[in-house]
């Protein structure tokens, strides 16, 4: 089943056409990985997957993408919903200068859940599901600057899980990390994808190969190739694939 | 050559680095000694005539004699009136300006002019509030007509104020709280609004220190040359505290025998002044600390 499907899509920043014509579907419960050079447009195309792109001026879309099985351009899609449906964990660990708890619980708080029993609930289910609860359960109060960078991810990625979210999103999640932190994250994801259906960036090509199940190539604004991982790393179709894969461009 | 060597080159830039921290450090200083003279000056003049008596008695025998404690109350009135007015626009402007208009012509058009309104002279804020309140809107000369001219006079201040705070916030914060399903609102009061909230305080108390010694706003439009009774009502018109300094300065019934005094009154104006200043460093710094917990 898929769980994000692109039909055509093309995106304009003001003249620039920064996304020609990308078709492709991630199917649910698996991990897909975006390679390719910086400018390439991979990291434009996750972010229309939540509407983010919204937030630019001058930003054009056309085609469609269906999350679910939902046209989320539609003129009847409220954002925020969709957001609460796809979840999006950033490159560089962006905590809210509030406790820990209360990170995790803001997705819930905004989004009109009261019920304190169940926001404690949650908050201590999706810090399991980081990964994260042993190191914090002692100090859910303190403020979350204090913890690690790679905690701080971790609870970037707690505070998504918390709004139960079906897709999430992950734009170069590790870049900010050290190797240690870049690995539990990635353990991590492959506990993850029981549950969710991960959509993830990275510029790390032994990344994609590590976590991922399937992999796309983009370059300048086009969709290269997109396979299996494994045939894509050990059997590229295009030649451009081929050179980036094997370091002599990007 | 070997590390560690002093080599005439580098005796040399080190001389030219000291000679210039030196300048550096003496410019510096001579700011804090400028302030220093000016608050010495004041306090050995006037701190004979500084008693509990001098702050809360009316002035007698044409202001040469008594206290300035109507002058007080009446800058205290119209801080707070002025207040009442330039905090609730300012701070959303500001808000508005900086996190919903788009950038289009109009809201350059916005900031100009506010950039504009913080350049306009204080007297003609004066002129402009005796025409419009006093006898437009027919307030007369009351602590509600000096209120919303000083308040016009803050407005600039607070919404430039409010805007650099929000400013300062990195937009990772507010496309986080976007990406949980927030809406706009909710990422404004719940996550930016908190972080540049101490900002945001400090740039108004240093407001309410600018108002509190502003005298052409209120020449026309509130305050008293003598009046030694308090305020009734908003509707009243006031003593207040640079106008009493100018007026027993410069116009008074024995300018000789009030000089002691004028220098008192001075004292105790440049003290609230700096009270809120020293006010405003520390609240920072308590909700900076808060923040950071929340």
């Amino acid at each position: 089943m898929n769980s994000v499907e692109t039909k055509d899509v093309h995106l304009y920043y003001g003249d620039f056409h920064a996304l020609k014509g990308i078709t492709m579907a991630m199917k649910k419960n698996q991990v897909t990985a975006f390679i390719g050079p910086s400018g390439c447009g991979k990291s434009t195309y996750l972010r229309c997957f939540n509407r983010m792109n919204d937030l630019i001026d001058g930003v054009r879309i056309e085609g469609d993408i269906l999350i679910d099985g939902v046209d989320i351009y539609k003129t009847n899609i409220q954002v925020d919903d969709l957001r609460k449906h796809v979840g999006m964990v950033f490159q560089k660990p962006n905590p809210f200068p509030k406790s820990i708890f209360e990170n995790v619980a803001y997705g819930l708080r905004v989004n009109g859940t009261k019920d304190k029993k169940f926001i404690e609930e949650r908050v201590e289910r999706s810090l399991h599901q980081a990964a994260l609860w042993d190191e914090v359960k002692d100090k859910l109060k303190k403020s979350a600057f204090e913890l690690s960078g790679g905690q701080q991810q971790r609870l970037c990625i707690a505070r998504a899980l918390a709004i139960e979210p079906s897709v999430l999103l992950m734009d170069e999640p590790t870049s900010a990390l050290d190797p240690l932190s870049t690995a539990k994250t990635e353990e991590l994801i492959h506990q993850l994808k029981e549950n969710y259906t991960i959509v993830i960036v990275t510029h790390n090509m032994q990344q994609a190969g590590r976590v991922s199940d399937h992999t796309a190539f983009f370059y300048l604004g086009e969709l290269v190739e997109y396979a299996k991982t494994k045939t894509l790393f050990t059997n590229p179709k295009d030649q451009r694939t081929q050179n980036y894969i094997t370091g002599r461009f990007g | 050559m070997a590390f560690g060597t002093t080599s005439s080159q580098h005796k040399s830039k080190k001389r030219s680095q000291s000679a210039a921290f030196f300048i550096f450090r003496l410019l510096s200083f001579s700011v804090v000694a400028i302030l220093i003279v000016i608050l010495g000056f004041i306090l050995i003049q006037g701190i004979s005539v500084i008693s509990w008596d001098f702050l809360t008695e009316m002035p007698r025998e044409g202001m040469t004699a008594g206290g300035i404690y109507p002058a007080i109350i009446g800058t205290l009135c119209l801080v707070a009136g002025s207040m009442i007015f330039a905090f609730p626009i300012g701070i959303l402007s500001g808000i508005y300006i900086n996190e919903y208009a788009k950038d289009s012509w109009f809201k350059r058009f916005i900031k100009l002019m506010t950039n504009n309104l913080a350049g306009v002279p204080s007297i003609v804020f004066g002129l402009f509030g005796m025409t419009l309140f006093v006898n437009q809107f027919g307030f007369g000369d009351s602590i509600l007509a000096g209120s919303l001219t000083l308040g016009l006079l803050a407005l600039p201040v607070v919404i430039r104020t409010t805007e650099e705070a929000l400013k300062s916030i990195d937009d990772s914060f507010r496309i986080g709280s976007l990406a949980l399903g927030a809406t706009k609102w909710q990422t404004t009061s719940r996550v930016v609004l908190p972080m540049a909230f101490p900002n945001i305080i400090t740039g108004l108390i240093l407001s309410i220190g600018r108002v509190s010694g502003e005298t052409a706003p209120i020449l026309f439009t509130v305050a008293a040359y003598f009046l030694p009774k308090l305020p009734n009502s908003i509707f009243d018109q006031v003593m207040a505290l640079p106008y009493h300094l100018y007026v027993i300065s410069t116009s008074g019934t024995n300018i000789e025998a009030s000089r002691a005094m004028a220098y008192g009154t001075a004292f105790v104006l440049i003290m609230i002044v700096l009270l809120a200043n020293l006010l405003a460093n520390w609240l920072r710094r308590y909700f900076g600390k808060k923040v950071k917990m929340n």
